[in-house]
């Protein structure tokens, strides 16, 4: 409570711990949730997997550090095992969706845009943080939903929001857990090894190199990977950092382009099967690299268009 | 002996070039870095909690989560469904356009309708399939194959770099997180900011490819003028 209190801390930060604080309460619901069904094959894998998670996401900035790790780690053990898994389904029927439509029709895509405007209101008119503004434009969401269907009861929110969860699984938390990953790269120094191993084949001082072989790097890494999120953070430590952002350029635009360069990667590649090999079966092509052949023109000129807007621009 | 500490590194792509179990490799690079960097069991569980608290942030989809199945439960994506049926008698290119388009606003705000499974595959393939039937009624199997193969390629190139301009997407946060470790702060506005005229090229891009590419198509499975012919006969449907 003292934190609440402090007048010291902007109330832009004492918003986001109450944001954090509900997020850990969700999916707390999903663990206790799952602990109870009887219908999920490994129920005290799944309970012990989101409620460690919801524990360090609530509490994380009173718990020692020492103990978040160590629930992390304990969060993440019966994910390795398979042990967390989706119970039973709520999900609606064509036939409900179908009613619902017919009764609220386009206005549903009012809520649905709500969260994005008020992200960017508070991003720009604001200095409290756009994810408290997300946070808001979820709760006015909520209440139009509710406004346009009693069947829209605050519970069917939470379940709802345990469903999408569960049939997203463990692989939801991969971005956090590589921002985690990147932190004890840097702290083992691993960075710099990089950096002076790059530095050696890249030209000192010469930024155009610097962000050819990052744009490149990005795009082949995730391309060998199939994730663009695990490129970004080992590629960000080791290219990014000692040979373009260390001469000065500008993060903002070499950081974020980065990413999209990587995204250029995923378009051409068989690892990332989700966007570019599941659609072959699902719309029952021939050819296995269908998709692939036909992102391949697109992705290639954008690499190039982006190589020459950071190397413009930063 | 300095190289060892790369050891990370090169668990995580080879981890993931294998197709391991992703946490699974995230959890062994994390522990060995940290041991071979001279961190130690205390301070791998030190840094791991302090980094994944600062990371909080990334859990922002979650709360997102409490909306997401409920929009979907009222009717999200047949009124999306909806919108796109306006566009009738539009040929294979224009349809895949105004998908790349309708698909790359909404993903600016963090709203789906599917993906491929969801939304391609139900509605937009049976509208491509009407817009390329010849006079026979019929669709040539290689001409359906490529509508195929592009029709889902503009729904990733749409999503992939449209879904970075919602202001509290993972990307950017992941982004701000990557150099924030490193002593660089940005914010998440700009990022998305940097990141407008790329996406709005890409659809650019990506439309006129696949108009042309569709244009050269028609000609060929269709022949010359049969389009403007089946329109006319497809005007009382």
């Amino acid at each position: 409570m003292a934190f609440f209190a402090d007048p010291t801390v902007s109330l832009s930060n004492k918003l986001l711990e109450i944001v954090y604080i509900i997020i850990g309460l969700i999916t707390i619901y999903a663990g206790v949730k799952n602990l109870l069904d009887k219908k999920n094959p490994a129920r005290f894998g799944t309970f012990v997997f989101w409620t460690s998670f919801g524990i360090v996401c609530s509490l994380g900035r009173w718990l020692p550090s020492r103990v978040s790790g160590a629930l992390i780690i304990i969060m993440v053990i019966p994910a390795i095992f398979k042990r967390v898994q989706k119970g039973e389904s709520n999900a609606p029927t064509k036939e409900y969706t179908q009613k619902q439509f017919a009764r609220i029709g386009m206005k549903i895509f009012l809520p649905a845009l709500t969260m994005g405007i008020l992200a960017l209101t508070f991003a720009l008119f604001t200095q409290i943080s756009a994810l408290v503004g997300v946070a808001l434009g979820v709760l006015i969401s909520m209440i139009v939903l509710m406004c346009y269907s009693r069947d829209n009861k605050p519970v069917t929110f939470l379940k709802d929001s345990e469903r999408l969860l569960s049939t997203m699984g463990p692989l939801c938390m991969l971005p956090q857990l590589l921002g985690a990953l990147g932190g004890i790269f840097t702290a083992a120094g691993v960075g710099d090894i990089i950096g002076a191993i790059v530095s050696g084949i890249v030209p000192e001082g010469n930024v155009i190199a610097g962000i050819i072989v990052f744009a490149i790097g990005m795009a082949l890494f995730t391309a060998i990977m199939g994730n663009a999120f695990g490129a970004i953070t080992v590629m960000t430590i080791g290219v990014g950092a000692p040979c373009v952002l260390a001469y000065g350029a500008d993060p903002v635009i070499i950081g974020m382009v980065a990413l999209t360069c990587g995204f250029c990667g995923t378009l051409l590649t068989p690892m990332a099967a989700n966007f570019n090999i599941v659609p072959v079966a699902l719309l029952n092509m021939k050819e296995r690299f269908g998709v692939i052949r036909n992102q391949a023109p697109v992705a290639l000129i954008m690499l190039a268009v982006q190589i020459v807007y950071m190397i413009i621009f930063s | 002996m300095e190289y060892l500490r790369l050891i990370g590194i090169l668990i995580v792509i080879i981890g993931f070039a294998l197709k391991l179990d992703s946490i699974l490799i995230i959890f062994l690079a994390a522990v060995t870095t940290a041991l071979v960097g001279g961190l130690g069991i205390d301070g791998l569980l030190e840094t791991l909690g302090t980094n994944f608290v600062s990371n909080r942030s990334m859990a922002i989809f979650i709360l997102i989560l409490l909306v997401t199945g409920t929009l979907e439960r009222n009717g999200l994506r047949e009124a999306a469904a909806a919108f796109i049926h306006k566009f009738k008698n539009v040929t294979v290119g224009k349809l895949l356009c105004i998908y790349g388009a309708m698909r790359a606003f909404f993903g600016a705000f963090n709203v789906n309708f599917g993906g491929v499974a969801g939304f391609v595959r139900p509605v937009i393939m049976p509208m491509a399939e009407g817009a390329a039937e010849n006079e026979n009624g019929t669709v040539d199997e290689e001409y359906l194959e490529e509508i195929k193969g592009m029709a889902a390629a503009m729904e990733n190139i749409a999503w992939f770099f449209f879904q970075v301009l919602f202001v509290g997407g993972s990307g950017a946060l992941l982004v701000q997180s990557t150099l924030s470790g490193l002593g660089y702060e940005v914010s998440l506005i700009d990022l998305a900011k940097a990141e407008i005229p790329v996406a709005l090229t890409a659809l650019v891009i990506a439309c006129i490819y696949f108009t042309l590419k569709d244009k050269r198509l028609r000609a060929k499975y269709l022949g010359k003028g049969s389009a403007a012919g089946k329109k006319a006969g497809k005007g009382g449907k």
